[in-house]
């Protein structure tokens, strides 16, 4: 490979995930408006509540610590970074050795422990609130994320993901009951991850249910709008490692031009339906109690061991 | 391995998830519907099995799962349940984290169990006896953990379903009279503990078996 084209891989990666993050998440909400009977808002509104966002001036409470300011550009950093890392258009980019499954598990947990910091540090009881049920979901949801990423590493013998995917995208066909289950369990961890209905409501403000929203609700102007991309990005990324795991064909490898057309054009497709698919989920279900929150978790994690189990006792 | 095999093993996968799902589940009438897919998941199996091995008497086996144990014992328990009035929540012994916890370990236990067996074994589909196995014993917590009756008779049934599929994957299946003495135990049985329940309920005006603990003087 090639080392230039290599790094203009990563950069044309690493740019498009940014920019194509709000355009997900546009098409999602579109999806739900529609299957919810409603006239659909633009697809392109993630990007024009960025561009207001970012021209209104910020408001900061009196008592914010620096911590409360720098939180914002931590997140993005940290969801640009996973953007970086995960094989969404090419494998084998240059920036992938930098981290493998555990440690893009951990830049997740980073982001996640500055945002729950920087929401309790304003006192409001709401930051509180929504820093405590945000640590109680994920602290469930990290081990199921790890027993999923773990099976598929045991049938690649990799940690790596950019090696994961290159074993299963270029591998015979053959049915493994152990992937079917990791995928049950990592949809349920990224609905958790990524406050989506059964967990979490994203378009609530009501005190009893919100949990993603509550830790946010301080922020404003250029600060929320960071933060909004950075959530777009991380269901980017989330969406991306699924489909790295679990339906890998058609990614290119990195250096080769002539590949990447057909690789954007699968990637378009591929998450046009997992969107889709999201949004059905969403209308479908209903959001659980929070203390029944745990046991959503639980079953992912008992799926995603129960797959690791049946990899060892069937080979496959 | 080849395709069937591999299916196979999908469907062993499924029997196990559905197992789970049985263990997890809150609701009656939902414990039903899994139980009804659980038979065709077996049925389907047993088609394959008889299929790639050329053993004929085992698509009367399958035949016979999806007439038992998809149509007819779903569409009992159906009526009794809306005859007794008791849709409503399965209460459990110990809560349901937690069991599903006990769950994994019985898994575990189960594929150590079976693994110096499959080894030994020869069948193509060999390696599904530790799901078969597994499902059994989740079956055996499920009547444990459950104080209802239906809901442990229930238990019962996808017990005989996973002894069924450690049948077939171990050994292709007994021979056909077995199989058919075996099918007509299950729904007589079926029909004897509906009868039961009618008394059980009668006596304590309740079907929660902890009344049947206690003593009664006359």
């Amino acid at each position: 490979m090639n080392n230039g084209a290599g790094i203009a891989f990563q950069i044309l990666q690493s740019v498009f995930v940014v920019l194509a993050a709000p355009l997900l998440v546009g098409w999602v909400n579109q999806c739900r408006a529609w299957l919810q009977n409603r006239s659909a808002p633009s697809i392109l509104l993630p990007y024009y509540t960025l561009a207001k966002l970012f021209h209104k001036d910020a408001v900061i409470a009196r008592d914010a610590s620096p911590l409360f300011r720098v939180t914002p550009y931590v997140l993005f950093g940290c969801m640009w970074l996973a953007a970086g890392i995960v094989p969404v258009l090419a494998t084998g980019l240059p920036f992938a050795p930098a981290a493998d499954i555990i440690a893009l598990v951990g830049v997740f947990a980073l982001a996640r422990m500055f945002s729950a910091l920087a929401a309790m540090d304003i006192g409001t009881s709401f930051g509180g609130l929504g820093a405590r049920r945000e640590m109680l979901i994920g602290f469930l949801a990290e081990p199921a994320m790890l027993m999923t990423l773990f099976t598929a590493a045991f049938i690649s013998g990799s940690t790596q993901l950019t090696t994961i995917v290159d074993t299963l995208a270029h591998r015979d066909f053959a049915i493994y009951p152990s992937l079917a289950f990791a995928a049950v369990a990592f949809l349920m961890v990224l609905l958790a991850e990524n406050a989506r209905i059964p967990i979490d409501n994203p378009t609530t403000h009501l005190e009893l249910t919100m949990v993603h929203e509550a830790m946010i609700l301080e922020y404003s102007a250029r600060h929320l709008a960071l933060i909004e991309w950075a959530v777009a990005i991380k269901l980017f990324a989330y969406m991306t490692i699924g489909i790295a795991l679990f339906a890998p064909w058609g990614i290119a490898s990195a250096g080769d031009w002539s590949a990447l057309p057909y690789a954007f054009a699968v990637l378009a497709g591929k998450l046009a339906l997992a969107g889709a698919g999201l949004a059905l989920i969403e209308t479908l279900l209903a959001k659980l109690r929070l203390f029944l929150a745990p046991e959503f978790l639980s079953s992912a994690f008992l799926l995603a061991v129960l797959g690791m189990l049946t990899h060892f006792l069937v080979q496959a | 391995m080849p395709l069937l095999a591999q299916f196979v093993n999908l469907l062993a996968a499924f029997l196990l998830l559905l197992a789970f799902a049985m263990l997890s589940q809150r609701r009656v009438l939902t414990l039903i519907k899994l139980l009804a897919w659980q038979g065709a998941a077996l049925a389907l199996s047993t088609a394959i099995v008889a299929w790639s091995t050329g053993q004929t008497h085992l698509y009367w086996s399958a035949l016979l799962t999806v007439l038992l144990k998809v149509i007819l014992i779903p569409w009992v328990l159906h009526r009794l349940i809306d005859r007794l009035f008791v849709r409503w929540d399965v209460e459990t012994l110990i809560n349901i984290p937690t069991t599903m916890l006990i769950g994994i370990g019985l898994v575990i236990f189960a594929f150590a169990l079976a693994t110096p067996i499959t080894q030994m074994a020869t069948t193509l589909t060999r390696s599904t006896l530790g799901i078969a196995l597994a499902s059994v014993l989740l079956s055996f917590l499920m009547m444990i953990v459950r104080r209802k009756a239906v809901p442990q008779v229930i238990g019962f049934l996808a017990m005989e379903n996973g002894l069924f599929f450690a049948a077939t994957s171990a050994t292709y299946g007994m021979p056909l009279v077995v199989e058919l003495g075996v099918a007509l135990d299950v729904l007589v049985g079926t029909f004897i503990f509906g009868i039961f329940f009618f008394h059980i309920r009668e006596q304590f005006d309740s079907l929660d078996i902890r009344h049947m603990e206690t003593l009664k003087e006359d």
